[in-house]
């Protein structure tokens, strides 16, 4: 006990994290006063899953001068954020280590053992670990009819099955649309053969708060028109690989069952 | 008469071709069916809901542009004037870019239209002003870059203002325009002005004739010149800006339609004037046809078309014009 809780004291003292994913999954599992700062994006409760516990956490912009002058121990960054930033504080000597976004629920579970190992919170990381695998193993009902799922995004792209949104989708007992329709990674389905495929379900993101005809797409009136049109509303639970991909699976599994019990 | 005929049935064609050609394959009794109502109500919707505003819209967009385009031509007596290159559908742009992100279109759907026709009313406005009545070609076309880089620096700058990181995508819809999974609420929302807009700048027919003589000629004649002036001045904000916020800011259609159809139209504005709606209308629903045949998967633009066809014809013009005078 007294050998763990020295393993966890090993970490890093001053962690600022650049991306939203990583944000959450700093939250997760640092000790107090570890995380530092965290991106804008984390209090923001339509991106992310913890936007109250992040709201105790200054936001850094990813500037490689501001986020210099916090004097990090580790950067944590996504793959894609900020490129010019990471690289510039690379060069400087700073400690950053890259996340790609996850792909699938075994990403999921890399990201939390890898996060926990960076931070030095490997008990943390274990803890989260176990309740991940015993909760999915337990929404997974099997059921015997899977209903055929589009998930669709803005600019006329469904979600593949390749990809996190994919294995929510397959987690909860749904088989998604790109499987037949030969787009294992996604890909562009054009708004009429997304109507004459006719899915059992759509479903769609919430809409934003100001226009944009990529997301206004989703509103087509032929999409309400095809009667199995569903809003998904805890869109922050889909978009990063943490344990809150399994509130969505669970939301899903409660809509395929409402879509059972109505056939 | 057959200038008439003829073109009617290409747009009847050209119709009846964007109907039937869509991303997934239907039969052609689902085709007609569907869009009478008829049949398996899938295709209904289909056809329906998402194939015949497409097509409606090319249709009404691009007799809007020809229609303008043409009137703006025998006003100013200058082949050159067209409202996509001297800033009146970028300027159109921005009212209906304005309107969108203000949230005004959400609290009053007609807001839409309306904020396009009001800039576009500025942009003519501002030209007719600087072009002065002759029009001459060099300020026309100066003006028209000041105006038209005004206004898409406005609109990129409203657009990347927005809290939805989706609009700034949106920038290329506004400058290059297309009319893909429009709804028919889109369709109804331009309608009606592009339809008032359209027949006022059809009754100019005989002015814009008379003014052939120049302007003492056509007073003259008993031709009002400020008349003239308003009619065109409303005509054209109302066409092409209720055409430009349903379906961006598409180029070109003005300059190249009644150019072609000139010859065709004898020196007559008046018959250049219906022509060019007509052809306009042929012309955009063929572009949007292309737009869907030649690169399917890719959301190609209507304006990439159009400028692919139009700008050649545009520098061909300049060349022409500077030779001429």
């Amino acid at each position: 006990m007294a050998g763990a809780a020295a393993a966890d004291d090993a970490g890093p003292a001053r962690v600022v994290s650049l991306n939203v994913c990583t944000d959450q999954l700093a939250l997760l599992m640092a000790a107090p006063g570890q995380l530092v700062s965290v991106s804008p994006l984390a209090h923001d409760p339509r991106s992310s899953a913890m936007a109250r516990e992040a709201a105790s956490f200054p936001a850094n912009h990813a500037h490689a001068e501001e986020i210099a002058l916090l004097e990090p121990d580790l950067v944590i960054a996504g793959n894609f954020t900020a490129r010019a930033a990471t690289d510039m504080l690379d060069q400087l000597g700073y400690h950053v280590e890259r996340f790609n976004p996850a792909n699938s629920l075994e990403d999921v579970r890399d990201n939390i053992a890898r996060m926990g190992t960076l931070l030095g919170r490997e008990t943390a990381a274990r803890a989260l670990l176990a309740r991940f695998v015993t909760r999915l193993a337990e929404l997974n009902d099997a059921p015997e009819t899977r209903p055929v799922v589009a998930y669709y995004l803005p600019f006329n792209e469904t979600a593949g099955v390749q990809s996190l949104t994919g294995e929510i989708l397959a987690a909860a007992g749904m088989e998604n649309i790109s499987e037949a329709r030969g787009l294992p990674y996604g890909g562009r389905l054009p708004l009429e053969e997304l109507v004459l495929a006719q899915p059992d379900m759509i479903l769609v993101g919430q809409p934003y708060d100001s226009p944009a005809q990529a997301t206004a797409l989703l509103q087509h009136p032929v999409l309400r028109a095809t009667g199995t049109l569903h809003e998904v509303p805890d869109g922050q639970n889909w978009i990063c690989g943490t344990p809150f991909v399994l509130d969505a699976v669970e939301a899903m599994r409660e809509l395929r069952r409402d879509w059972e019990a109505a056939q | 008469m057959r200038l008439a005929l003829s073109l009617s049935a290409l747009v009847v064609a050209l119709l009846l071709a964007s109907l039937s050609l869509g991303y997934a394959p239907l039969p052609l009794s689902a085709v007609t069916g569907g869009v009478l109502g008829a049949g398996d109500p899938l295709h209904v919707m289909v056809m329906q809901q998402i194939r015949l505003p497409r097509t409606a819209l090319a249709a009404l967009v691009g007799a809007a542009l020809g229609l303008s385009g043409a009137a703006m031509q025998g006003y100013l007596r200058n082949p050159l004037a067209e409202p996509g290159l001297i800033g009146v559908s970028g300027s159109a742009a921005l009212g209906a870019v304005i309107a969108l992100q203000t949230g005004l279109s959400a609290a009053f759907a007609l807001a839409l239209p309306l904020m396009a026709l009001l800039f576009a009313l500025a942009a003519v406005a501002l030209i007719l002003l600087l072009a002065g009545p002759r029009g001459g070609s060099l300020t026309l076309i100066l003006a028209g870059i000041a105006v038209s880089a005004l206004a898409g620096a406005l609109t990129s700058l409203a657009l990347n203002l927005s809290s939805n990181p989706y609009a700034t995508f949106e920038i290329v819809f506004w400058m290059m325009g297309s009319v893909a999974d429009r709804s028919l609420s889109h369709l109804a929302l331009a309608t009606p002005l592009v339809a008032l807009g359209g027949a006022v700048l059809l009754t100019l027919g005989r002015g814009l004739d008379a003014l052939t003589l120049g302007e003492d000629g056509a007073q003259a004649l008993g031709v009002s010149m400020t008349a003239l002036r308003l009619k065109l001045l409303f005509g054209t904000a109302a066409a092409v800006g209720a055409a430009t916020a349903v379906a961006g800011a598409v180029g070109f259609v003005g300059l190249v339609v009644p150019h072609l159809l000139r010859p065709l139209c004898g020196a007559r504005p008046s018959r250049l004037l219906w022509a060019s709606a007509l052809g306009g209308a042929a012309m955009l629903l063929a572009a949007d046809i292309a737009v869907r045949l030649v690169l399917p998967e890719r959301d190609l633009k209507l304006g990439v078309v159009m400028a692919l066809i139009g700008a050649p014809l545009f520098l061909h013009l300049i060349y022409k014009t500077r030779r001429g005078g």
